[in-house]
């Protein structure tokens, strides 16, 4: 196997592969490692400098003078076949599914009796089917012709990406009319089963970014939407969010490992305080000296926005905090053979809904969302009736700016966390705020996740940069026609 | 019969103005060239390229901040937007220097250097007029004058207004600086336009060439000062100024007004498109990120510090806070965004008339004690 002619070594290697065992797996391994050498007609593994004979596996001593066997692309292909349908008979099922699917993408006649005597022994029904697959694969090569149209067949129940590609090569090069027609039948089958993965993919993850701008955005709903506060430093509170998550995860990891895979929960909290915090030190000592001049509250706010970024700058350094996935989140679920869910998304999704029903029950259902919603109606009158405006205003915007945090937390499992974060969601989330209507939470939420989609289908067709300009476009043209956003609060101002 | 006793409208500029104006255009139509050029580089007196390509930059921004002071100071409208209208303008006069450059490239061929880059073989139709300097300085007009028309005329027409407008002109520039990041848009991508060659085929880089410049922009400057001056004292910079304190009575009162904010909004666009146009030879560089939103903002600021509606103010607002600028990255580079920001707060908390607004104040303080 070492020695010799490329086509001769192939053939010593497809005939180890049928009787193997261990050592031959071993030699293989080393032979696709290049760790073997040969001196005169004598063969050795040589591995960290110490010589083993691979027939019986002792260590020897490696003559002075022995060359390296180098192994050519062609050789090294087939090397990595054989060590795969060795690992058929391994005894890990995940190995052995492993190995089945690598077969399935280099279908060779020469395989066949592999597969049928792995297939003999098999027990797992899905490593079973993955072997079937890959057999019918190879089948599709014959020279047989009921042989390759009875493969076309049974390939087109299987619907993924892999198939399409063997059916559509396999059709290149038939020359049979009737096969052709069954291999054809088979492809619009995959095709169309494999469309609608696409477009529930693109649907996912249109909802899935609908649900990150529907995070940014609540926040700003409140702020914004309600007290009608224009905070430019929304995306900054958000970072600040993103970096308590940094530090809570620093934190674990030095004092509390074991609980590692928990500390995002931990610090939701912590995000939350520390948003919300600033936020409040920013309205008492900036904002509400400003009130009834949003044009001003505009400027300061972005002044704000570029202090707090400096200052993440100088605290954390200008480049990018790399934050985990804990463990449960990593992962997907697989619902078709090309669409996966992964799991962060899944979650941010959930907890997307999660505080949007609990900002939706706060400011329903509990005495400061009562005050946030007079004072907002009308703030004369509500002080009339002893409410504490300023206090209001405070929490409403300390609530806001804490919901910027939670945003802060989700954004650091999706995406890279920076001082330049907030940058990147502030056009978006002010987009969605004016599309949704100015003091609707409803708005907010139809205008994010609409967004959301509009964008991912868009880029389907577009590419990124060109879907996100044609969403702006539209949501400039949108606002032509209906400037108060989706909904319009009813009322008698004259004044918007 | 009683004849309405209408204000009388006040000079152009006053006395002390006017002499104050001739001293300024002194200043850089014969004492700036003479230190730069004829003062020997050793003497005290001389000013150096640096000086002059950094005063040169900053009558730039001045002119934008008259600009924004037109439309934010004297109408009420506060544009986040404006970066565009500047880099339109810069875009149509880098396409010319492009196509100055000839042969001169680092491809040796007739297209520009990132179009060989590219892979393409023929101009793009919207670099069809690029070679010749009349239809380029008809397009430094005309580009940035159309796009605000279009985008002026549909959000003045549905009455957006106050923030809402803000945030859908930040969008815009947002937008914009996206498309032409993208290298299929046709303006160089990434990178832009620069390495340029000659302006009118004289070469560009030139002691000489920097100073004709930094005149012509100085004089441009001046120039659009008076036609703002001759603007906001007209009837029709006292309607803008009505719309700015109360649009509605404006148009109780029958007036529409549309074709006002319209108008202003547009000469403020071009005034932005013309500086672009003077920026781009002067830095040798133009690219998208002229048309990020933080550069928009900026111009804001300027306004601002210097004083809204005032004229003079937003002139005196970008010269400082740009040489604060050049000193502060150089010298302090962590602070100046920490200063930049402090600015923002502090002028709007502190200083809602800026320094003009300040010194009168002072002023006002000095006559009475």
């Amino acid at each position: 196997m070492a020695i010799g002619e490329t086509d001769a070594r192939i053939a010593a290697v497809g005939q180890a592969v049928l009787a193997a065992d261990e050592r031959t797996a071993a030699f293989l391994q080393a032979l696709a490692d290049d760790a073997v050498q040969v001196a005169g007609d004598k063969v050795f593994i040589v591995r960290d400098g110490k010589g083993q004979d691979p027939l019986t596996g002792a260590a020897v001593a490696v003559p002075d003078g022995a060359e390296d066997v180098i192994s050519n692309n062609r050789m090294r292909g087939e090397l990595d076949a054989a060590l795969a349908g060795l690992k058929l008979f391994s005894s890990d099922d995940k190995l052995r599914l492993a190995a089945a699917k690598a077969l399935l993408k280099e279908p060779d006649e020469s395989r066949l009796a592999l597969l049928d005597k792995a297939l003999a022994v098999e027990k797992v029904e899905a490593i079973k089917a993955q072997l079937e697959l890959a057999r019918f694969a190879v089948l599709l090569g014959s020279s047989d012709k009921a042989t390759r149209l009875q493969a076309a067949k049974a390939l087109g129940e299987n619907k993924t990406p892999q198939t399409k590609l063997l059916l559509s090569e396999r059709l290149g090069a038939e020359t049979e009319a009737d096969v052709k027609v069954q291999l054809a039948a088979s492809l619009r089958a995959i095709e169309e089963s494999l469309h609608w993965g696409e477009r529930l993919g693109a649907m996912f993850t249109g909802i899935s970014l609908g649900s990150i701008l529907l995070l940014a955005a609540l926040g700003l709903a409140i702020t914004y939407g309600l007290m009608g506060v224009i905070n430019m430093a929304h995306g900054e509170l958000m970072m600040i969010g993103a970096y308590a998550t940094y530090v809570v995860q620093g934190l674990f990891r030095s004092y509390l490992p074991g609980a590692f895979d928990w500390y995002l929960v931990a610090a939701l909290p912590v995000a939350f305080i520390a948003s919300a915090g600033v936020g409040a030190v920013l309205e008492r000592s900036v904002l509400r000296f400003l009130y009834g001049r949003p044009l001003e509250t505009l400027l300061a706010t972005w002044g704000i926005s570029l202090v707090l970024m400096q200052g993440v700058r100088s605290l954390f350094g200008a480049q990018n905090v790399g934050v985990e996935n804990p463990a449960w989140m990593s992962g997907g679920v697989q619902l078709l053979s090309n669409l996966t869910l992964p799991y962060n998304r899944l979650v941010i999704i959930g907890f997307a809904i999660a505080v949007l029903a609990g900002m939706a029950l706060l400011i329903g259902k509990t005495r400061l969302g009562l005050f946030v919603r007079g004072v907002t109606q009308n703030r004369p009158i509500a002080a009339c009736m002893g409410v504490n405006t300023a206090r209001v205003d405070t929490y409403a915007f300390a609530l806001g700016s804490g919901i910027a945090g939670l945003a802060g937390v989700a954004l650091s499992q999706v995406g890279n966390v920076g001082p330049d974060l907030g940058q990147n969601y502030i056009v978006d989330s002010f987009m969605v705020v004016v599309l949704g209507g100015v003091g609707q939470l409803a708005g907010t939420v139809y205008a994010a996740l609409g967004l959301g989609v509009l964008n991912k289908f868009l880029e389907g067709w577009t590419g990124a940069v060109l879907a996100k300009i044609a969403v702006l476009v539209f949501i400039i043209i949108f606002i032509q026609k209906r400037p108060q956003g989706i909904f319009a609060m009813k009322g008698r101002s004259a004044e918007a | 019969m009683h004849k309405i006793q209408l204000p009388s409208t006040p000079p152009l500029l006053s006395g002390k103005g006017w002499s104050a104006f001739i001293v300024a255009l002194i200043a850089v139509c014969a004492v700036a060239p003479v230190l730069n050029l004829l003062v020997p580089a050793g003497s005290v007196f001389h000013m150096s390229d640096y000086a002059v390509a950094l005063l040169g930059r900053i009558m730039c921004y001045a002119i934008c901040a008259l600009a924004m002071d037109l439309i934010w100071g004297y109408t009420g409208i506060l544009s986040l937007g404006h970066g565009v209208f500047f880099a339109l303008g810069g875009y149509a006069m880098g396409m010319y220097l492009m196509r100055q450059i000839g042969r001169d490239g680092n491809y040796k061929s007739d297209l520009p250097d990132f179009m060989v880059f590219l892979d393409w073989k023929t101009l793009p139709w919207h670099w069809s007029f690029s070679d010749s300097f009349i239809a380029t300085l008809v397009l430094i007009v005309a580009v940035p004058g159309l796009v605000a028309f279009v985008f002026g005329y549909f959000a003045f027409r549905s009455r957006i207004k106050g923030v809402y407008f803000s945030i859908i002109t930040q969008a815009m520039t947002f937008a914009a600086m996206l498309l032409f990041f993208r290298n299929e848009t046709g303006f160089g991508g990434n990178n832009g336009f620069t390495d340029f060659k000659r302006i009118l085929g004289l070469p560009i880089a030139t002691q000489e060439m920097r100073m004709t410049l930094f005149v012509l922009t100085g004089l441009t400057l001046l120039g659009f000062f008076l036609l703002a001056r001759g603007l906001v004292r007209s009837k029709f910079g006292r309607v803008l100024q009505a719309i700015r304190d109360a649009e509605s009575r404006v148009m109780f009162s029958g007036y529409s007004p549309l074709g006002y904010k319209l108008t202003i909004w547009i000469i403020s666009a071009v005034m932005c498109g013309i500086a672009g146009a003077l920026y781009v030879p002067q830095v040798g560089i133009i690219n998208p990120g002229e048309m990020s939103p933080a550069n928009s903002i900026e111009m804001a600021i300027w306004a601002a510090v210097g004083g809204r509606a005032t004229l003079v103010g937003p002139i005196v607002g970008a010269f400082v806070v740009n040489g604060a600028k050049s000193w502060l990255t150089v010298a302090y580079p962590e602070f100046w965004l920490y200063f930049l920001g402090g600015l923002f707060i502090v002028v709007t908390l502190f200083l809602p008339d800026g320094l003009v607004g300040l010194v009168k104040k002072l002023k006002v303080k000095g006559a009475k004690s």
